[in-house]
């Protein structure tokens, strides 16, 4: 059963069609990934289903729930979190409190709340760190979420992007780029992460990636965006053998000598 | 010789720079304001201090990027420096004697002449002054020679001795009050500032302890446990809730003064420092909250005057939602574009105060007189130590809230959203809500100050409701520090309370500010006392990670 539907998605800036008529079915529990050359859309899509952006005509549904053009802040409470391409932690805060801020959508005390801390209010609070700690041993963060977000070495902040989305418990998690600036070791670590929270929480991940060996050793599906159009999708064995794909990563003529190679690797 | 070694070029470089500071210092007028203002008496005033330091400063600066440079050099490349730093003051002698340069430089005095020369004459004067200038270079030279802790010391030594020396008259009134301690104090001091042994006393004692204390302190500082907070916290409010007795009368007026910006800087504090919304009209509730009380409470425009404690919760309310009306349109706005807005929003406040269209009900240019002062029971609050302690419940209450809200929920998503705006909205915070919410409680806190200046005066007149008082509330906690609450205190204090005790400053003000946030900028962006986040995942009490890891988990 698909989680995700996207259909017929288009998104134009100026004279730039970013996307046009996509369409994407994500399954319920599945690694799907999104590959492309850079300028493909593939982030521009990942905006358009968090409510970044508006799509200019299509729907986006999501568990039932068509999610077309809600504002940002109403998505996640469908169960859609979200991690960014260029690190945006919220700098000034320390790694926890970026955490409890990703929590937003289960706290419910309020102004008046806060200012008298009420039982309730204590208890909810105290709960929310203690599920903070409990995500921070998650990523192997504990023991550094008093540190301010910006003061943490670059892994351990992709790291902890990565505890702030799944604070808001959402039931598909979309990693924008996850291993971008990694070392081998650390982009196989990051390889058994992500499938251990999808066979763990359950959840459904939606992926950018670049680093082909990650997106093929773990991906059940596979888009390939290029221009804004999708121009294939399947099983990584299938994307891989693709001529399309192989074009327009490598250019026009390069299909047909790489294809063959590929088939035959395979 | 023909080309000078890049210590000596780097050290006069400075040196011209520091002596060009000194000759504004003087044709501003600064020199000869502080000239009768003496640390030690007869010896050394504040004015000699503004021409000379800058010049220091800058060789000292220099001097310090060339630690390898031999004991010599560095000696002569100082004097040299510090004689060379003298140039533009002697420039400006040497014009003044020839062209009178008061047409232009109106502070280019006889008086600026005779303090620059040391009141030798020319002659004799200018080559005192080379001297004197290249000795100064002299001592930042011998200075770094020394090792860093005695360094420290002796820098700590002066500082205070030029505090305490220009602090004389505060000091003076509060340990008068100290009986047989009060002595010991009047003996240090001349009838303007120190006495020369008083102030090489107290050089040495402050030099001394300052040498110990960095022996102590040479382990880190552990931070306080809960017990030992709750101490220092009822020590401070003990503090606050005895200050008028301490200090006398004579200072009530400055301390109510700088309570009420405490107060506008807590609110402020929240909407700036917490939420990162920059606003520059932040005296429009200030004004709103003070114009509230006025017209609910004034026989003149008022058939039914209520009383102050009647007319509070209206003014509370009606901060409250014009936060929320300067809010709602500026919502969309970022950055600059906000900082115009709110600037357009005050002064909006302040012309439609001041206009003949609201006359009949707001007053005009006669503002509002005879608004009625808080009552209890018989007791009118009228004198300036009562409505002191109207100012700090006030305070505590403001304190107590901005505190327990940066803790909480709401205070995070603020923060978040003055972090990064998109990504606080992804995860799930109403910008809209929490924004506003923002703008309302900065607005409760600056129109309560507003009412209790209303109370304190008995009158409110639009003047008092300038662009300055924005920027004043704004100085003061860029200064302290962003999100910081007791950097509200400091900042008041520094930029509120210190150019009040010192008269001479008024004149300069804003050019001490202006020198000061540049300065600031430079060497503490983050404040006088930057805000420290609250340790969530290790408390205080608990223990470190590193113990965690050895123990055995029982899983294993």
């Amino acid at each position: 059963m698909a989680i995700l539907v996207i259909r017929n998605v288009s998104k134009r800036f100026g004279g730039l069609q970013a996307l046009s008529k996509i369409n994407v079915d994500v399954e319920k529990e599945s690694i799907h990934s999104i590959i492309g050359p850079n300028g493909a859309g593939k982030t521009t899509l990942f905006n358009c289903i968090t409510g970044f952006y508006v799509p200019d005509e299509g729907d986006i549904i999501f568990d039932g729930h068509n999610i077309t053009g809600l504002p940002t802040d109403r998505v996640v409470y469908h169960g859609i979190a979200r991690t960014y391409q260029n690190i945006r932690l919220f700098k000034n805060m320390t790694a926890i409190e970026n955490i409890l801020v990703g929590m937003h959508p289960h706290l419910h005390s309020g102004l008046l709340g806060g200012i008298l801390r009420n039982p309730r209010t204590q208890r909810e609070e105290r709960e929310a760190i203690e599920e903070a700690r409990r995500l921070l041993q998650l990523v192997n963060l504990q023991g550094r979420g008093d540190i301010l977000a910006k003061n943490l070495p670059y892994g351990e902040q992709r790291r902890l992007e990565i505890a702030r989305a799944l604070a808001s418990k959402p039931k598909m998690l979309l990693l924008d780029e996850p291993s971008a600036g990694m070392n081998p070791k650390e982009m196989q670590e990051l390889m058994h992460f992500i499938r251990h929270l999808r066979d763990s929480l359950g959840l459904t991940i939606l992926l950018i990636e670049h680093h082909m060996r990650l997106v093929m050793g773990i991906s059940e599906r596979i888009t390939v965006l290029d221009f804004g159009e999708k121009i294939a999708e399947g099983t990584p064995k299938e994307i891989q053998s693709n001529p399309r794909v192989i074009e327009a990563y490598l250019g026009r003529g390069a299909a047909s000598g790489l294809g063959v190679q590929a088939q035959t690797a395979a | 010789m023909t080309r000078l070694s890049p210590l000596f070029r780097e050290t006069m470089r400075s040196a011209l720079i520091g002596g060009a500071a000194a000759l504004l210092l003087a044709l501003v007028g600064m020199v000869e304001s502080f000239r009768e203002r003496f640390i030690i008496s007869g010896w050394f005033n504040v004015g000699q201090v503004l021409f000379l330091v800058p010049i220091w400063y800058a060789i000292y600066t220099t001097l310090r990027r060339f630690p390898e440079e031999n004991r010599k050099n560095t000696l002569l490349a100082a004097f040299v420096g510090g004689a060379v730093g003298s140039f533009p003051l002697v420039l400006l002698l040497l014009l003044g004697s020839v062209i009178n340069l008061r047409a232009m430089f109106v502070n280019a005095s006889p008086m600026l002449y005779r303090i620059l020369t040391f009141n030798q004459g020319l002659g004799l004067g200018i080559f005192l002054l080379i001297f004197v200038a290249a000795l100064f270079g002299l001592t930042a030279g011998a200075m770094l020679q020394l090792p860093q802790r005695w360094r420290r010391a002796l820098i700590q030594g002066l500082i205070w001795v030029f505090v305490v020396g220009l602090m004389r008259d505060l000091i003076l009134t509060v340990t008068n009050r100290w009986g047989p301690l009060a002595p010991i104090f009047r003996s240090i001091f001349a009838t303007n500032g120190l006495t020369p042994v008083g102030g090489i006393l107290l050089f040495l004692i402050i030099t001394g302890l300052s040498y110990r204390r960095q022996q102590k302190n040479a382990s880190p500082k552990k931070p306080l446990d809960s017990k030992a907070r709750w101490i220092v916290l009822a020590g401070v409010a003990l503090v606050f809730i005895f200050l008028p007795q301490i200090l006398g009368l004579y200072f009530s007026e400055i301390l109510d003064n700088v309570m009420m910006y405490i107060l506008m800087g807590l609110g402020l504090n929240i909407v700036v420092g917490y939420a990162g919304l920059l606003d520059l009209g932040y005296v429009a509730f200030f004004a709103i909250g003070a114009y509230t009380t006025g017209v609910l409470t004034s026989p003149e425009l008022n058939a039914q005057p209520l009383t102050y404690w009647q007319a509070l919760p209206f003014a509370m309310l009606i901060s409250m939602i014009s936060g929320v009306i300067l809010g709602l349109p500026v919502l969309k706005l970022r950055g600059d574009y906000l900082a115009i807005v709110t600037l357009g929003f005050g002064e909006i406040v302040r012309l439609l105060v001041l206009s003949d269209w609201l006359r009949p009900w707001l007053g005009g240019t006669q503002g509002i007189q005879l608004i009625a002062q808080p009552q209890i029971g018989n007791l009118v609050l009228k004198s300036q130590v009562q409505l002191y302690y109207l100012f700090l419940v006030g305070v505590a209450t403001v304190v107590f809230i901005a505190w327990r809200l940066k803790d909480s929920h709401i205070g995070r998503s603020w923060m978040a959203l003055r972090e990064d705006e998109d990504v606080a909205r992804a995860m799930g915070i109403n910008h809209v809500t929490t924004k506003l919410l923002a703008f309302a409680t900065g607005a409760l806190f600056s129109g309560i100050a507003g009412t209790i200046f209303a109370a304190k005066l008995t009158s409110v007149y639009p003047h008092s409701m300038n662009f300055l008082v924005s920027i004043n509330v704004l100085a003061l906690i860029i200064l302290g520090g962003m999100g910081s609450i007791p950097g509200v205190f400091v900042g008041a204090l520094v930029l509120i309370g210190a150019p009040e005790l010192l008269r001479e400053f008024a004149e300069y003000r804003y050019l001490v500010y202006g020198a000061l946030l540049v300065a600031m900028m430079i060497y503490r962006p983050e404040g006088l006392w930057p805000e420290a986040r609250r340790r969530l995942e290790l408390h205080e009490e608990e223990e470190g990670p590193a113990t965690d890891a050895l123990s055995p988990s029982p899983t294993e």
